[in-house]
């Protein structure tokens, strides 16, 4: 059974790891349903969070292909109910919708979103949430025309009291004074 | 990856202590030399070109410590390293230039990644400020290379050229073994700098080999305890770790009947009478039908390559399976382990040895003795001693074969005559083989034997191409001439693209779409090249041309007309269970 699976890699921040990543992907025709990259909480090891629609053996698989790459360090797997995670999107209104009521005021009200920035011709409006939510924002907004939607990669952290990534490096060093 | 980044990452992998090397200022190039040496490389094997002239320049001074075999096209280069690095266990070194050099390398990569065979390719790069506009001979080849090669790094800052060649080295020999590309600008290579080398040992995202996991290998010996039925299958993974006396004692312990993959070919010697051969498409009766008999498989370093398990539903469907891998993402990927054995089959198979109980299987290995003569007596009797007028394959394989009293490094190109050879000739010694298998790349034949020779000059190699194949790297014959390589090369020629046409009459209604071969007088062709050679079309004269290459000193091309219409059997039809194997 397909589900939802949400995949954080972490690799060392080189130049071309990106597309090295992803051809696992694409080689094996698993749709990136969201893609985020950034910088993690240690120094010089770089996020990878990927959401993907497959079965649990497609993704346990694909996680060990990714992991193959020299550079990329680990790869852990989330069900979405391990994980706390959120997107943000931004919706680009006509600032002439917001004078003909208060409607949109009530949305973003309504929604927990804010408004960044009003111009005399353009409003934007941020949302953050789940993407069900910064969707559906935009289908009501959308009847007082968005010229502009976008939704941001998943950003995601897990429940977990432990943290992996620590973890897994630590055992790694461990394993380094076993062999030595 | 910036260099600040590389050095860093660089600087926390690098062990301490290493050996005290006084900095000397020197070119890239030289630096690339000095590298190499350090590496304990002895041979490479390249192709010239403008982006790569300033290390070919440098490799001038250094010809006494390294050699270098000029090969007639990139290819031959890559196929020459592999089959250096498969014969000797060693890395395989090539030097390509960029564009067209570096593309014509690929081939070679792919089939060094599939079939993990470690190299370091070297390829020269356009000067730095010119990447990404389109320049002269200007090819991403760090992109095309990506996701072929185990690793691959492009070099555009000289400091970068020591660090950069110890990882590639460490990467390529290191765990399962794989293709490494570097990719060096023109201008690192003129660039000086102040030179140090420190092997690498370990690289913080990179875990070659797990520790084996003792009570896995103890649920593997109780599996194999209580087995009535079990099948071992060698792959290449066993000649890999060096580990094929454990294989023999495991064997000679246990009493389980071996077979073996394409790769795993010479792990153990074929008369050993436990062996009972060859595992796959073409593989024998015995061990195919027998898969699906036993009741316990143990893999040892191969990865269920779907020519080996027909029918993945349909495979080894009465038996539990122990799985010995040094790479984890072999685990379950085709075949789900009961018993996954992750790590170094070197350190796990004593553990096993120690863990299992002496045994025999001897009503079991009988059953595969009696697969053995149907097989006989459908397939080798006639494959080997022919009563029809035309020379077959088989014969050939076998009349070689002995003269070579079963001594002798066997290579093969792609095809029937592969699958030819792979059956009927026969090994005393591990590392005998060189065949291109994952890839299955014809052209792989005669550059492949050329670089196993000069990396074995003491032992025989044998080089067995189909007509198709060997015009898909002749040239090398100019390589083979220059370097004098002793090499036997015996082309089976049969005036077709004889694989593609036997399928062709099996599945496709005898439809014989674009297989024929006109074929050029290869005698006039080898000749010259400054090769003896001699062609046989009579059986009667095979025999005395065969001892006839065996004695002569210098590379040898042996021709030899088979008939038009032989067919590789048994065979397992692609999407066919491993059990319903066809003799006919
Ligand atoms: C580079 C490449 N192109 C195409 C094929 C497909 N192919 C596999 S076997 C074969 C025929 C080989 O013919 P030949 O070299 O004459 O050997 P034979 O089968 O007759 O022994 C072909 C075309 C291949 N394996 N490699």
């Amino acid at each position: 059974m397909k589900q939802e699976f949400t995949l954080s890699i972490y690799s060392e921040n080189h130049v071309g790891l990106l597309n090295q990543v992803t051809t696992v992907f694409t080689r094996r025709h698993i749709n990136i349903e969201s893609l985020n990259t950034s910088e993690s909480a240690i120094k010089g090891i770089h996020k990878y969070t990927v959401v993907v629609f497959a079965t649990r053996e497609q993704v346990d698989k694909l996680a060990l292909q990714i992991e193959k790459k020299v550079d990329v360090i680990k790869v852990f797997v989330f069900t979405a109910d391990e994980i706390i995670h959120q997107e943000i999107a931004l919706y680009k209104v006509p600032t002439e919708a917001l004078l003909n009521g208060n409607e949109i005021e009530r949305l973003v009200r309504k929604h927990g979103a804010r408004i960044l920035e009003v111009t005399t011709k353009y409003t934007v409006i941020e949302k953050t949430g789940h993407q069900y939510e910064t969707q559906e924002l935009f289908e009501k907004l959308d009847h007082y025309g968005v010229s502009q939607f976008v939704r941001s990669g998943r950003v995601a952290v897990t429940k977990l009291d432990q943290e992996l990534l620590n973890e897994h490096i630590k055992k790694l060093e461990d394993q380094k004074t076993l062999l030595d | 990856m910036s260099l600040e980044t590389l050095q860093i990452t660089f600087k926390e992998d690098k062990e301490m202590g290493t050996d005290n090397i006084q900095k000397k200022r020197m070119t890239g190039s030289e630096a690339v030399m000095q590298s190499l040496i350090h590496e304990g490389v002895k041979m490479i094997f390249g192709y010239p070109g403008g982006a790569i002239m300033p290390i070919y320049d440098a490799l001038y001074d250094y010809h006494s410590q390294l050699h270098h075999i000029l090969t007639r096209h990139e290819q031959g280069a890559l196929h020459a390293a592999q089959g250096y690095a498969r014969a000797t266990g060693d890395v395989g070194v090539c030097f390509v230039t960029s564009g067209p050099g570096a593309t014509n390398a690929i081939t070679g990569i792919a089939d060094a990644q599939i079939d993990s065979t470690p190299l370091v390719v070297i390829s020269g790069q356009v000067a730095s400020p010119l990447l990404g506009t389109d320049a002269f001979q200007e090819t991403d080849v760090v992109g095309i290379s990506q996701p072929i090669t185990k690793w691959n790094y492009q070099v555009k800052n000289v400091e970068e050229i020591p660090e950069a060649i110890a990882r590639a080295f460490y990467i390529a020999r290191s765990g399962r073994p794989g293709p490494v590309l570097i990719d060096i600008t023109k201008d690192a290579q003129f660039a000086e700098l102040d030179f140090e080398y420190k092997k690498v040992e370990k690289i913080r995202s990179y875990i070659p080999v797990t520790k084996t996991d003792e009570e896995k290998v103890a649920e593997a010996a109780q599996l194999i305890n209580l087995a009535k039925k079990p099948l071992v299958l060698v792959g290449q993974g066993v000649i890999l770790a060096e580990a094929e006396k454990d294989l023999m004692s495991l064997l000679e312990k246990t009493g389980m009947p071996a077979a073996w993959t394409l790769l795993g070919m010479s792990a153990m010697p074929t008369d050993h009478p436990l062996n009972v051969g060859m595992l796959g498409m073409h593989g024998n009766y015995g061990p195919n039908i027998k898969t699906n008999d036993a009741d316990l498989i143990i893999a040892l370093g191969m990865r269920f390559d779907d020519r080996v398990t027909g029918n993945v539903q349909k495979y080894a469907t009465n038996a539990k399976v122990i799985h010995f891998e040094i790479d984890p993402a072999e685990i379950n990927k085709i075949i789900y382990a009961d018993v996954p054995v992750l790590g170094d089959i070197k350190e796990s198979l004593p553990m096993l040895v120690e863990k299992v109980a002496a045994n025999k299987h001897e009503a079991w290995v009988e059953e595969f003795r009696a697969c053995d003569r149907i097989e006989d007596e459908k397939i080798i009797k006639n494959e080997l001693y022919p009563t029809k007028e035309g020379l077959t394959m088989g014969e050939v394989v076998r009349r070689v074969t002995e003269q070579f009293n079963d001594e002798a490094i066997l290579v093969t190109d792609v095809g029937q005559h592969q699958m030819m050879a792979s059956r009927y000739f026969k090994f005393k010694h591990s590392r005998s083989v060189v065949t291109s298998g994952g890839l299955g790349t014809m052209g792989f034949g005669l550059p492949a034997a050329l670089g196993a020779q000069l990396g074995q000059p003491d032992r025989a190699v044998c080089v067995f191409v189909g007509d198709g194949g060997f015009q898909m790297t002749i040239q090398e014959l100019g390589t083979i001439w220059q370097t004098k390589a002793p090499v036997k090369i015996i082309l089976l020629n049969n005036n077709f693209l004889g694989m593609v046409r036997q399928w062709q009459e099996m599945f496709f209604d005898k439809r014989y779409a674009s297989t024929e071969l006109i074929n050029p007088d290869f005698q006039m062709i080898t000749r010259g090249y400054g090769i003896a050679c001699e062609k046989v079309e009579k059986r009667e004269d095979l025999d005395g041309a065969i001892k006839r290459m065996a004695e002569t000193d210098g590379p040898f091309l042996l021709e030899v007309v088979v008939e038009k219409e032989g067919n590789v059997l048994p065979m397992v039809p692609a999407g066919a269970a491993v059990n319903e194997i066809r003799l006919e």
